[in-house]
């Protein structure tokens, strides 16, 4: 088994489990990480297909995809979560 | 210097959503101002379209594969016309119907922002500008979901925003795949590069994230929910325009990457037939009318995978044609509908579908309306529904696709079946206890959804132009 | 000779250009709306009159453009096309009368008129396609338009019946497209030309186009209530009285019978049509209807429901006469499209009156209603007995030539079927006319509702159509007269 293999398989493990806990998962908050986890194991993935033998430089396009992602990916958490912050605050008043 | 149409009719809206924002004391003047300003260049794009066929603008002067360069033809004008003649009906229905303070402070950047997105997507020429598009229309959609800020709402969005995060994470591991395997990302790139296992895996995973942001069935799970209890005029928006974005999508990535074999674009027709069928036993036994409009989403996309897989790998011209149509019609008579059901629950108070006839007042205007939105997407004549149909079903029939004629019809009939539920609410007399007053429930609102029903149904006299229109500049790959 | 085409277009746009003033119009404002109502069904009885003038004297009137790659909307007024919509725009001008007096203070009466202008445009459109393609826009826009009429009172009933409308036209509708698509696919052409345009494909491929005839007959079929495609047509009586006039003489059944004809003898061609071995099966379903109609006739206690059923067999002779395959029958099939129009409006004209004035609605309360209303009994009965076949009335005249076309085609059932019926029509009609005529309505219960006036609006207008079956009859050979303008039509479709 090559390193870069292990890497991959490792990136696309991260990414499946994530997967499943976004289906599946019931609380809110958890399938929200459950995405985050889904969008490292993305990343992981792209950033070691950027990888080049050493001493050639990596493949820098990857990397701006990755940043890109990980830039998306923060709103949208933000926004995710601000959501559930909603939800909870106005399902409180409901009870009352 | 004259900026370039294309530039403008991304660029004016995304200055328009910060206008809005910064200065909500001006934001629907400048709001309107700037989706006037969208449809003026998109207009003008349009007239070039008709001289030049195609029009290519690199970015600040960069050429690819390292700058972005905007690409219009006939079917990108196409969608950006219908965006903008929609959005500019919807804008001038929301006029009225956004009373909260709140709602329109936030309705106009988070509507400029989506216009921004829709548009480029629309002129884009490579597969992360697309991406990055994508998430700003979804940032604009789930916004707009939960604008109304009641707790069903909420739960909607953020079931959508679930599924918008997951759909275009499969899409970026899928861009990020066909780079590693063919080191590009624009579409030259893509026609040039030679399939293999890997680019037709990348292509499964960017199509499946696609499939979720259209909500083909099964992937449909939040739209019915999300569409149902936004406001009205952004469930119009969201069913009329955003599901088209990622439709169009991949519309293009399947004609530049060819699925590679013929059973996988059987398969998507069978989810397209899913869809048809499951959306339409919803539609019938659903208690809401704006779930009933829902739900009909979900049939009419599932109608557009039809249309695209009915002339298998052989045909894919005619069938995008047809698939095209049906975008352009659902996308305007779909907004007319939900404006005229955010309409008729503005003035009766309610819509729940069976208790419709107990109401003394009846905004015929509204409902007349939604009837007339009911023929184009059940597809009868004259509408550009039909046409659509029309078009669907004679490929079908002409290449021996005897089981998509057969599932059009009876979706058909159950779209029959469904609307007509509706229409007995309006039209039967003997539940309500007082008088009815003539012409009750008439509003200047009324106007926007009307005129836009009615273009859905005579353009379907124009249906001839509209066609050569798409076909400008060869959208289809069919370039001599 | 080819004129200015816009004749035909203007035709049409009368009543459709008029059905969105009529929606917009408050309900107060009965006098404007009676006003547009009767000037626009005026303006187009005189430009029939005009067009009908023209097509004799040889002019061709053909408007068109293209919808989609290959496809064309297309009017022409062709003689076929005149007789229908003479038929149409004279019935519409009486019925329009009519409705006046009949809604005068009922609801919706904005969305009634609205709903009427566009069902009559839909039968000009009908009348006047030009080709399949077209003629299907028109079917689905009468389907449409219709709907809302017959539930217009609004009940739990009117909305069933209604569904049950919806139901069966919009999936004959639905067969019609298919129907159409396939026409398209198959011949490259849905033109109506006489002689039909479909040889090559016959012979390439029989079988789809036998297929093609069953679809394309069974789709227009619905309408023009052919069993086992009738069962609506009862059931619609809910409608208001206006509304099943139009529905039953002009509008929907019409329509079906009349694709009927441009199926048989302009997709397909009588000959091909016959060489097909079609038109012996149709000719037997044609039968069938019109015996079972008036067996169900016979049953029926309520009026409307009686004259329903009387509406399913009669207008299959118009479908018998076309599948006769015989030149002289076609007259009379082409005869009674109109005589049996004249005849069953007078009829529910009659029926209506017979509910606003006295509140029967049942044959067994018709004791003595001749004494009460003379008027309008005197013209029930005129209609009823030249629908049983009276000479020299209009219902002989064809049922003459439907004969005369049997023995003609060698099939000589055909003049045991015609006296079967018309003895079955005088066991359904001539009770009706004996309770009102020659019974004592005092032998009924005491508390009769009261007897209302009806206004002229509602007396004249059966007394009119009942004096026109008397001329259609009587002068059935005058120039002009629907049975010489018959002729002209089946010499061309006869090419002869």
């Amino acid at each position: 088994m090559t390193p870069d293999l292990i890497y991959g398989l490792t990136g696309i493990a991260v990414f499946a489990i994530g997967l499943v806990g976004a289906l599946c998962a019931q609380d809110r908050l958890r399938r929200v990480l459950a995405l985050k986890l889904c969008s490292v194991g993305a990343g992981f993935l792209l950033v070691v297909g950027a990888w080049r033998t050493p001493s050639a430089a990596p493949d820098p396009v990857p990397h701006a995809l990755v940043i890109t992602g990980i830039v998306v990916m923060v709103s949208a958490t933000a926004v995710a979560l601000a959501l559930i912050r909603r939800l909870k605050s106005l399902e409180a008043e409901d009870d009352d | 210097m004259m900026i370039d149409p294309l530039t403008l009719s991304i660029f004016v809206p995304l200055f328009g959503a910060i206008l809005t924002f910064v200065f909500p004391r001006v934001a629907t003047v400048s709001a309107l101002l700037a989706v006037l300003g969208t449809c003026g260049a998109v207009f003008v794009l349009a007239l070039k379209i008709l001289a030049a066929g195609e029009v290519l603008v690199p970015l600040g002067g960069w050429a690819p594969p390292l700058g972005i360069t905007l690409r219009a033809d006939g079917l990108s004008v196409a969608m950006l016309a219908m965006t903008a003649l929609v959005g500019l009906l919807v804008s001038l229905g929301a006029l009225e119907s956004l009373r909260d303070l709140r709602q329109r402070q936030y309705f106009w950047p988070l509507w400029l922002l989506l216009l921004t997105g829709m548009n480029g997507v629309y002129l884009s020429t490579d597969l992360f500008n697309l991406y990055v598009m994508i998430e700003v229309i979804a940032l604009g959609a789930v916004g707009l979901t939960v604008l109304s800020g009641t707790r069903e709402a909420v739960r909607a969005g953020l079931e959508y925003m679930y599924a918008s995060i997951l759909g275009a994470l499969l899409f970026l591991m899928g861009v990020g795949f066909i780079y590693l395997q063919i080191g590009r990302l624009d579409f030259a790139g893509l026609i040039a590069a030679e399939a293999s296992g890997a680019t037709s895996a990348a292509l499964a995973l960017m199509v499946v994230g696609l499939l979720l942001k259209t909500a083909l069935f099964p992937l449909h799970f939040w739209l019915p929910a999300a569409h149902a209890n936004a406001t009205a005029p952004a469930s119009a928006l969201l069913s009329g325009l955003v599901v088209k974005a990622a439709l169009y999508i991949f519309l293009r990535l399947s004609t530049y990457m060819p699925l590679p074999d013929e059973t996988l674009v059987t398969l998507i027709g069978a989810l397209g037939a899913g869809a048809v069928l499951w959306g339409g036993v919803q539609a019938l036994r659903t208690e809401r009318l704006k779930l009933l409009v829902a739900w009909s989403t979900v049939v009419q996309i599932g109608l557009i995978f039809i249309a695209f897989a009915r002339a298998g790998q052989a045909g894919l011209t005619e069938s995008w044609k047809a698939a095209a149509v049906l975008i352009l019609a659902h996308g305007m008579a779909k907004a007319a509908m939900f404006l005229a059901a955010g309409r008729i629950k503005d003035e009766v108070g309610h819509d729940r579908i069976a208790d419709l006839d107990k109401s003394e007042i009846r905004p015929t205007l509204a409902q007349f309306t939604f009837a007339i939105a009911a023929i184009s997407l059940i597809g009868l004549p004259p509408s550009l529904g039909f046409i659509g149909k029309w078009s669907l079903m004679e490929g079908a029939m002409a290449a021996g696709y005897w089981h998509w004629v057969a599932v059009t019809m009876i979706g058909t009939l159950m779209s029959v079946a469904y609307f007509s539920r509706v229409f007995a609410g309006f039209l039967r007399f003997d539940r309500m206890r007082g008088e009815l007053s003539e012409h009750k429930g008439w509003a200047l609102a009324d106007v926007a959804p009307l005129t836009l029903a009615a273009a859905a149904i005579s353009l379907g006299l124009m249906a001839a132009p509209i066609l050569s229109f798409i076909e400008l500049g060869y959208p289809f790959g069919a370039a001599p | 000779m080819t004129e200015t085409p816009f004749l035909p277009l203007f035709i049409l746009l009368t009543s459709l250009l008029a059905s969105p003033i009529l929606f917009a119009l408050p309900e107060s404002a009965a006098r404007l709306r009676t006003g547009i109502n009767l000037g626009v069904a005026a303006l187009k009885v005189a430009l029939v009159a005009w067009l009908g003038w023209k097509v004799s004297q040889g002019v061709i009137y053909d408007v068109s453009f293209t919808m989609l790659p290959g496809l064309e909307f297309k009017l022409q007024a062709d003689p076929l096309a005149i007789l229908f919509i003479s038929l149409s725009a004279i019935l519409w001008l009486i019925t329009t009368v009519y409705s006046v007096g009949y809604l005068e203070r009922g609801p919706h009466r904005a969305r009634f008129f609205g709903f009427f202008s566009l069902c009559v445009a839909a039968t000009v459109g009908i009348a006047m396609a030009g080709n399949l393609f077209t003629f299907l826009i028109f079917y689905e826009l009468l389907t449409l338009a219709t709907y809302p009429l017959v539930i217009h009172r609004g009940t739990a009933e009117a909305l069933r019946a209604g569904r049950i409308y919806l139901i069966y036209t919009l999936a004959g509708g639905l067969v019609l497209l298919l129907g159409t698509l396939a026409l398209w696919v198959l011949a490259g052409t849905t033109d109506f030309s006489p002689g039909g345009v479909l040889d090559q494909v016959v012979t390439e491929n029989r079988l789809a186009a036998q297929m093609l005839f069953v679809v394309l007959v069974g789709a227009v079929g619905v309408k023009a209530a052919l069993v086992p495609f009738h069962a609506w047509l009862p059931i619609a009586m809910v409608a208001p009285a206006p509304v099943s006039a139009l529905l039953h003489a002009v509008a929907v059944v019409k329509a079906g019978a009349f694709g009927i004809m441009r199926v048989v003898y302009e997709v397909f061609g009588i000959e091909t049509a016959q060489a097909l071995g079609m038109t012996a099966p149709l000719a037997a379903m044609a039968a069938i209807t019109i015996l079972y109609g008036s067996l169900k006739a016979i049953t029926q206690d309520d009026i409307k429901k009686r004259l329903a059923y009387s509406t399913v067999s009669q207008v299959s002779y118009i479908t018998l006469g076309v599948a006769l395959a015989s030149p002289i029958a076609a007259i009379g099939a082409l005869a009674h499209l109109i005589h049996q129009g004249l005849m069953k409006i007078t009829m529910f004209m009659a029926a209506g009156n017979l509910a606003e004035g006295l509140g029967v609605k049942k044959v067994s309360q018709m004791d003595g209603v001749g004494r009460a209303m003379p008027g309008t009994m005197l013209a029930f009965s005129t209609a009823a007995l030249a629908m049983i076949g009276l000479p020299p009335l209009a219902g002989f005249v064809s049922k003459w030539y439907l004969a005369q076309g049997g023995l003609d085609a060698g099939a000589g059932w055909v003049i045991a079927l015609l006296l079967g019926s018309s003895l079955l029509n005088a066991l359904y009609f001539l009770p009706m006319l004996h309770r009102a005529w020659f019974r004592d309505g005092k032998e009924q219960d005491g508390d009769a509702p009261a007897k209302q006036r009806i206004g002229w609006m509602l007396a004249a207008p059966p007394i009119t159509t009942a004096l026109m079956v008397l001329a259609v009859g009587g002068f059935a050979n005058a120039p002009f007269s629907p049975l010489e303008w018959t002729r002209f039509v089946v010499a061309i479709e006869y090419q002869e």
